[in-house]
């Protein structure tokens, strides 16, 4: 209980760091995007929007920095993130909140399932020791090498353009409403397919080598001798003992390295136009959107901070080094 | 005097080829039932190697190149080839009629299961017919039987401290009954008086459950203390093999009087500590001939261009339970009347 | 260090070095200017341009001979950085512990878990005009956490060992202890850290590339795959435009991968897969047993 408790303090200290990152970035660093956008915008923006534009920039030259900081934190709490340039006037936390979904749908999901189908086959390598599964790593380096993005792209041209088979870019056909049918759906599992076996192809390869490298450290320790001593069978030493242990860095990492995968999966996003929040990044980004990429940037660090959080509770459960004797 | 395991020729390499380090080379050995047999040498020697090598536990690059083990069941009209037994039947082999006490170090007990889990694990293995409450009875009896309370079944290894971890090692051991218990370095980790309660008490279950011990440690002195018979290994090979009082009294390998005399005798008069100069050799670049002879004060010419065969012991008649490996022990070759005539 | 070139590491190096070698002369050797526009306009491969033409008639073999300098200077110096600040925080850490440990590890566990990506970009975005050094000193900033963990780790173990304390107790000073009696045993996890944050760079730098954040003037592979991107390359099905600078890319990452590889197969001898040559099959469990009269040799 004492870890957990002092995790959750580190991710609020983390979470409290990140935002006052963001809150400096545009304090500090050169450029004036925000005096163009107030001039392009100056008949139709109303007294409060303006306001909360001079909070998030820093613009307000009567307030201190300290006050700024404050109401910083307080439009915050009420979940004001300002008003995106690109979709004026629509308020950021609007924009987010429409394509967040897509995103933990799809990502969430590949993500998941990348680590897990990772995770058991690289138990699998790490047993078998000079079986054929070793001679498919040099394989997998490779597809791990692999920029996210770029496979994206070999897909569409393979199998969207060359081919046909898989549409090129969207989220959903054309045309169609969002709900909760059977069309709708059955549309969105389509256009889902290649942006999700593109990431599982790139990321798999990392998961099989961490776990078959923990595997095969793990089944020298002494347990797994004591195991076979035993007259276990074989399933059993396998997973009861092996790969119960060697998982536990697995884990960690994964938490880890959510970072790194978020990043990668933005990326994929941007190539097949899914509309997800890498996308909306991505506009964003070309349009000089400060307001919606500081927006972005802090729902996805706090998704990230909750998803290590889920993980450490993951780790708790299963290493019982972590909890405190009774 | 009958034999419940025995180990003929036995040869066990790490790695192939040219580079093949041999670990254990030739090694003729006799447990009787009901006996301890202690099997002493330094770190480098094989002891472990063999122990593990008896049931195919040696870890990767182990291999086993020649040999037999050969085990006379309670049971068993026939004794069993423990080598030629396939993967299941080994399986149902192990822990059943050999057992193994490890070190109780943290690493030998499995850190995310709790005691009880790591006991079940075996009942389900063997005797998957034991119902829950046999099972938990079972488990409970054997932790009695350590001295250890039934309330630790639920403890995880961290919890337990090191001489409870050791004797859940002996207590997970006993399980099945087996006719065999290895016992590799089961004090090492321990303090004096931790190691001396439990001996103690692993004697007293043997004597209460009536199973054989092979001993291996490098403390020769425990041994003495312990034991019926004792082994001595040098360099992978048997240098010399007696009953214990007679191993104390009056060794005949120059490398056991060695050993016997590094350490100090509570009673008896002061006589001053002897070591052994020298180091043991590496495994990848052992001396030709006899593997001591670098470091024997008795070495003569033949020392360095033959190995020395174990066998009886020249002098002492028919008792079979004495041999040595040296060439000290061919009156013809060494001038001498025979090491077991002084 | 006989062992630490093995196969993996030899492969990854050579590959390595014929990227430098490219970085280095690329500019020298390439046949036309990246930037030149012709009226060869989406040619596919042919003798005058090896790997085809864009929209506007520029070369792309040109460009991806001189992209390669971008992508390295990139890479290798937030790399370089990158790892300096991770051993000196990392072992700084390791070392002294108490309280100085304390904040230090909160402070490269903020920087592991907040997501680097975005952050890179949101910072490289309000930058107006960002040069290779500059963005190479965005990227080292946010990368340098993994290694700094890595290395606190290590340290804290060694720490502990016989001869550190050895020499702590005949009186060295601790900068002493540390530069020549830790450090030494950490070169292989430094190494390894280096390569690892070099991936990281390179694959940052393309990917700020790509999406346009940093300045499209300055050639490397990802600015290529940008413009590609943005004459609609696929849907035209201009494939050599886009395949080579990606190939490129792959190719970079793997080499570094085996060298990374190579050096954890020499770190822990255990993850080497067993090269050929065993014609008896090692089984976990169950040691293997070789009977022929006569025994061995």
């Amino acid at each position: 209980m004492r870890f957990l408790l002092r995790r959750a303090l580190f991710y609020l200290v983390t979470a409290w760091a990140a935002i006052t990152i963001n809150f400096m970035l545009p304090r500090f660093l050169p450029g004036d995007p925000v005096q163009a956008m107030i001039a392009r915008f100056q008949g139709r923006l109303s007294t409060d929007a303006i306001a909360s534009l001079y909070v998030l920039f820093g613009l307000d030259t009567k307030t201190s920095m300290f006050d700024q900081y404050i109401t910083y934190w307080g439009n915050l709490f009420k979940g004001d993130l300002g008003l995106s340039f690109t979709y004026f006037p629509t308020p950021v936390s609007e924009v987010i909140a429409q394509s967040i979904p897509w995103t933990l749908a799809l990502m969430g999901v590949t993500t998941i399932i990348s680590f897990v189908l990772g995770t058991m086959i690289g138990v699998y390598a790490g047993w078998k020791r000079g079986s054929w599964i070793d001679a498919l790593l040099p394989i997998t380096t490779f597809f791990s090498a692999i920029p996210y993005f770029w496979l994206g792209l070999i897909a569409i041209s393979v199998f969207a353009v060359g081919w046909g088979a898989f549409p090129a870019a969207g989220g959903y056909e054309p045309g169609l409403v969002p709900s909760f049918d059977w069309e709708f759906i059955s549309s969105a599992l389509y256009y889902s397919v290649l942006p999700a076996l593109t990431v599982l192809i790139s990321s798999i390869a990392g998961w099989i080598l961490g776990m078959r490298n923990m595997m095969v450290t793990v089944s020298s320790e002494d347990y797994v001798t004591v195991a076979h001593a035993k007259g276990l069978p074989e399933r059993r030493v396998m997973l009861g003992y092996a790969a119960r242990n060697a998982v536990l860095p697995s884990i960690s990492g994964f938490a880890l390295s959510l970072g790194f995968i978020v990043g990668g999966t933005l990326l994929v996003e941007m190539v097949f136009s899914y509309p997800g929040i890498g996308y909306v990044l991505f506009t964003g980004v070309n349009a000089k959107d400060y307001p919606l990429m500081q927006g972005i940037f802090l729902i996805i660090t706090m998704a990230v901070l909750v998803a290590n959080l889920l993980a450490d509770v993951v780790y708790l459960m299963l290493d019982p080094r972590t909890r405190k004797a009774a | 005097m009958t034999p419940v395991l025995e180990i003929r020729d036995l040869s066990v390499d790490y790695g192939q080829g040219k580079g093949a380090v041999h670990a254990v080379s030739s090694v003729n050995l006799v447990l009787n039932r009901g006996e301890v047999l202690g099997l002493a040498g330094e770190s480098g020697s094989g002891k472990s190697t063999l122990a593990y090598a008896m049931t195919r536990l040696l870890p990767p690059p182990g291999l086993i190149t020649g040999g037999e083990v050969l085990h006379h069941g309670r049971d068993k009209p026939e004794p069993v080839d423990v080598l030629g037994l396939t993967p299941k039947q080994l399986r149902s082999f192990r822990w059943n009629d050999i057992a193994i006490v490890f070190q109780g170090a943290m690493n030998s007990l499995n850190p995310v299961s709790t005691v009880s889990s790591q006991l079940e694990d075996i009942y389900r293995a063997h005797r998957p017919e034991m119902s829950r409450a046999q099972r938990n009875k079972r488990s409970a009896e054997l932790l009695r039987l350590v001295g250890i309370s039934a309330d630790r079944l639920g403890a995880y290894p961290h919890q337990l401290s090191g001489g409870m971890r050791q004797r859940v090692m002996i207590a997970m051991a006993l399980a099945l009954d087996p006719e065999i218990i290895i016992m590799d370095e089961p004090t090492t980790a321990l303090d004096v008086v931790m190691q001396r309660q439990i001996l103690e008490q692993m004697m007293r279950l043997r004597e209460e459950l009536g199973f054989s011990v092979l001993f291996i440690t490098h403390d020769i002195s425990l041994l003495v203390e312990f034991s019926d018979r004792i082994a001595i290994m040098y360099a992978g090979r048997i240098v010399e093999q007696a009953a214990s009082e007679d191993m104390y009294r009056a060794s005949s390998h120059p490398y056991s009087k060695g050993l016997l005399g590094s350490f100090p005798a509570l009673h008896g008069p002061r006589r001053p500590l002897t070591g052994i100069p020298g180091s043991p050799p590496d495994m990848r670049t052992v001396p030709s001939g006899c593997p001591f002879h670098p470091r024997c004060p008795s070495a003569f010419d033949v020392c360095e261009r033959e190995i020395p065969v174990l066998e009886k012991l020249a002098g002492t008649n028919g008792d079979s339970s004495r041999s040595v490996a040296c060439w000290l022990n061919t009156p013809s070759l060494s001038g001498h009347p025979g090491v077991g005539a002084t | 260090m006989k062992s630490a070139l093995n196969g993996k590491t030899i492969a990854g190096l050579s590959i390595m070095g014929f990227f430098v070698l490219v970085a280095l002369v690329g500019s020298w050797i390439a046949p036309y200017d990246p930037s030149a526009m012709s009226s060869d306009i989406m040619t596919e491969p042919s003798s005058t341009h090896w790997f085809g033409t864009t929209q506007t008639g520029q070369d792309i073999f040109s460009q991806v001979l001189v992209g390669a300098r971008g992508v390295l200077v990139v890479g290798l110096v937030a790399g370089a950085i990158a790892t300096a600040l991770s051993v000196l925080i990392g072992v700084t850490a390791g070392f002294l512990g108490g309280v100085a440990d304390e904040i230090l590890s909160a402070l490269s566990n903020i920087f592991l878990v907040v997501p680097a990506l975005p952050l890179i970009i949101i910072v490289t975005s309000f930058l107006p005009d960002a040069g290779d050094f500059l963005i190479a000193f965005v990227i080292s900033a946010t990368g340098w956490a993994w290694g700094a963990r890595i290395l606190r780790a290590q340290t804290l173990s060694l720490r502990q060992r016989d001869y550190v304390e050895a020499a702590r107790a005949t009186g060295e000073r601790t900068w002493r202890l540390i530069v020549f009696e830790v450090m030494p045993n950490l070169t292989a996890i430094i190494a390894s850290s280096f390569v690892g944050t070099v991936i990281f760079a390179v694959l940052s730098v393309i990917t700020l590339s790509f999406i346009g954040v940093a300045s499209v003037s300055n050639w490397n592979w990802g600015t290529i795959l940008f413009w590609a991107q943005n004459a609609q390359a696929l849907a035209q099905g201009a494939w050599w435009w886009f395949i080579p600078a990606g190939l490129c890319i792959a190719l970079l990452g793997t080499a570094l991968s085996l060298i990374n590889f190579g050096i954890d197969e020499y770190v822990n001898p255990r993850l080497r897969t067993t090269a050929g040559g065993s014609k008896v099959k090692m089984r976990v469990g169950f040691t293997p047993v070789l009977r022929q009269e006569g025994g061995r040799s």
